[in-house]
């Protein structure tokens, strides 16, 4: 008896194989349309030797790459300065106290504002702006790579504020009342159990916007600095050739890939640990 | 205010816990509370009930000033905690409240849920608040879920386990604000064998439920409330046995039509 598959099971057997073939079968038929159709379309020979050029490629990668780091070198020093910005941003917008208020009306602008302009035209605004006003004569004070950090950070701080903001508001009142009818004072609160469920839930959408910062270090190389982007335009234009620009793609992927599954597989084990079941 | 104490001293011969003097509540213009007055001695177990609506939930949160009260007096020990402006933190320290709702929280085991208000609260060190956080969960028979979060629970397990986290705060009075109402019939029971056990252990506790079975057994009195008033107050022998009000047999006749008591 223990051998005999149930109908259920018989049932969902069927369908898996049903489904595998669906999909071997459509994956082929799409791919093998690409393989066939896109050599065939008129500027193919052209795209390929512009775009994907072996030579071009093998001797560009390891410079994009040494440019790379200094795009890593800015996400590292931004990422923490954000966080920490935009936690005092959300926490600035929620207060009550009407001391607090030109706080409160500081941070609702400064969103406000931060979140409207596109980042291309900050960077230039501040990376070019801010130097000028000359309140300093160190060499610092004139340091693109200093301006172009602190514009990610106050564009990105504002984004970041609104999100943390939706997880403070997204906690119940319920679990406010428990803390604070346990004596808790409201800063407790707010450190011991309001803050640590927001930021459980908003791992999607923070993950989300630290992809995206990723891909805007890049910007930075509009007041200057030789990161991958710049590094990439030297190439294309010592190559005549856009190879670089593909090689740079590949290269922001290899970051940002495992980023996004890293953080899904973080995810997923949270509510695993934290949650009964969970619905297939 | 010895005023107060002294008006109220022939009715017990215990201190008297808590004091309610004409509070009053609304919300917007709607009067939730309507004057509530009550005499609460130390061990006392007074019982709230009435229909849904009546008041008895705003009257629990006003006394743990989760909701401001708008007039009258609620004396603690003879203080004035309903005071406006007065600092709550240290007042809400005293009392314990348990929900209907439970409100664990949800990110911390359950021994970090019970440890919690100690360790913030009275400064307690984190080993001595778990430790005695354990001992507690052990007194009520949750030792065993100590590492579990609590989604992993059962209603019955979560709310034992908040009360437990009430209970290592050590508080003077316990609020139970409907804390079998959202739980399945078979699990009612184990909560209830708690309140039991608190009320043998001499805690002083104002219970707001439906359940009238065990309001009637725990009770040294009850308190009947319609719309933000004390309608009608006696033992529970005098309340579900003899009510003198029209309101109060009209609430218990409906209850019992509804198979619940």
């Amino acid at each position: 008896m223990t051998s005999q598959p149930t109908r259920r099971e018989l049932y969902e057997r069927a369908r898996r194989r049903r489904s595998a073939v669906i999909a071997t079968v459509s994956t082929i038929v799409v791919v093998g349309a690409l393989v066939i159709l896109v050599p065939m379309t008129p500027g193919w020979d052209r795209v390929r030797q512009a775009f994907f050029d072996g030579d071009v490629f093998v001797e560009s990668f390891p410079r994009l790459l040494r440019a790379f780091w200094l795009d890593v070198k800015i996400l590292v020093w931004s990422t923490p300065l954000i966080v920490v910005v935009s936690l005092v941003l959300a926490l600035a917008r929620n207060t009550r106290s009407p001391a607090l208020f030109p706080v409160r009306a500081f941070a609702i602008v400064y969103i406000d504002v931060l979140r409207g302009i596109p980042v291309i035209l900050l960077v230039f605004l501040i990376g070019f702006g801010v130097p000028a006003l000359r309140l300093s004569d160190s060499r610092a004070w004139a340091n693109p790579l200093i301006w172009g950090t602190v514009t990610l950070v106050l564009s990105y701080s504002a984004y970041t504020a609104e999100i943390i903001r939706a997880g403070i508001d997204s906690v119940h009142e319920s679990q406010r009342a428990a803390a604070r009818s346990l004596g808790m004072t409201n800063r407790q609160t707010m450190a011991t159990v309001i803050l640590p469920q927001a930021f459980r839930r908003i791992g999607p959408p923070m993950m989300n916007t630290f992809v995206s910062l990723q891909k805007d270090v890049a910007l930075v190389s509009l007041i200057g600095p030789v990161e991958i982007l710049r590094q990439a335009g030297i190439d294309k234009a010592k190559y005549a050739n856009f190879t670089p620009y593909v090689a740079a793609s590949l290269i922001f992927l290899a970051l940002t890939i495992p980023c996004t599954r890293l953080a899904d597989y973080a995810m997923a084990r949270q509510r695993q640990r934290t949650g009964a079941t969970t619905i297939a | 205010m010895s005023e107060m104490t002294d008006r109220a001293l022939p009715n017990s011969e215990r201190r008297l816990k808590l004091q309610l003097r004409g509070v009053m509540k609304a919300f917007g213009t709607t009067a939730v509370l309507d004057g509530i007055d009550l005499d609460v001695a130390e061990g006392d177990v007074i019982t709230l009930i009435g229909a849904s609506g009546s008041g008895k939930s705003t009257l629990l949160r006003c006394i743990n000033l989760l909701e401001p009260v708008d007039d009258g007096q609620v004396l603690l020990d003879g203080v004035d905690i309903a005071e406006p402006g007065l600092d709550p933190d240290p007042v809400r320290r005293r009392i314990g409240m348990v929900f209907q709702s439970f409100n664990l929280f949800p990110h911390m085991s359950v021994t970090d849920n019970v440890a919690i208000g100690p360790r913030k609260v009275l400064g307690v060190p984190k080993a001595t608040a778990r430790a005695n956080g354990l001992e507690m969960l052990t007194r009520l028979g949750l030792a065993d879920r100590a590492d579990a979060y609590p989604d992993q629970l059962s209603g019955g397990q979560q709310q034992r386990v908040a009360i437990a986290r009430s209970l290592t705060m050590n508080p003077d009075v316990m609020l139970l604000d409907e804390i079998t109402s959202a739980l399945d019939p078979e699990l009612v029971g184990e909560v209830l064998d708690v309140v039991r056990g608190l009320k043998r252990d001499g805690m002083t506790m104002l219970i707001a439920t439906h359940e009238m079975a065990f309001a009637r057994e725990i009770s040294d009195r009850v308190c009947f409330l319609h719309r933000g008033r004390i309608l009608e107050e006696g033992t529970p022998t005098e309340i579900f046995g003899a009510p003198r009000e029209p309101r109060t047999q009209e609430f218990l006749q409906r209850v019992i039509d509804a198979g619940r008591f």
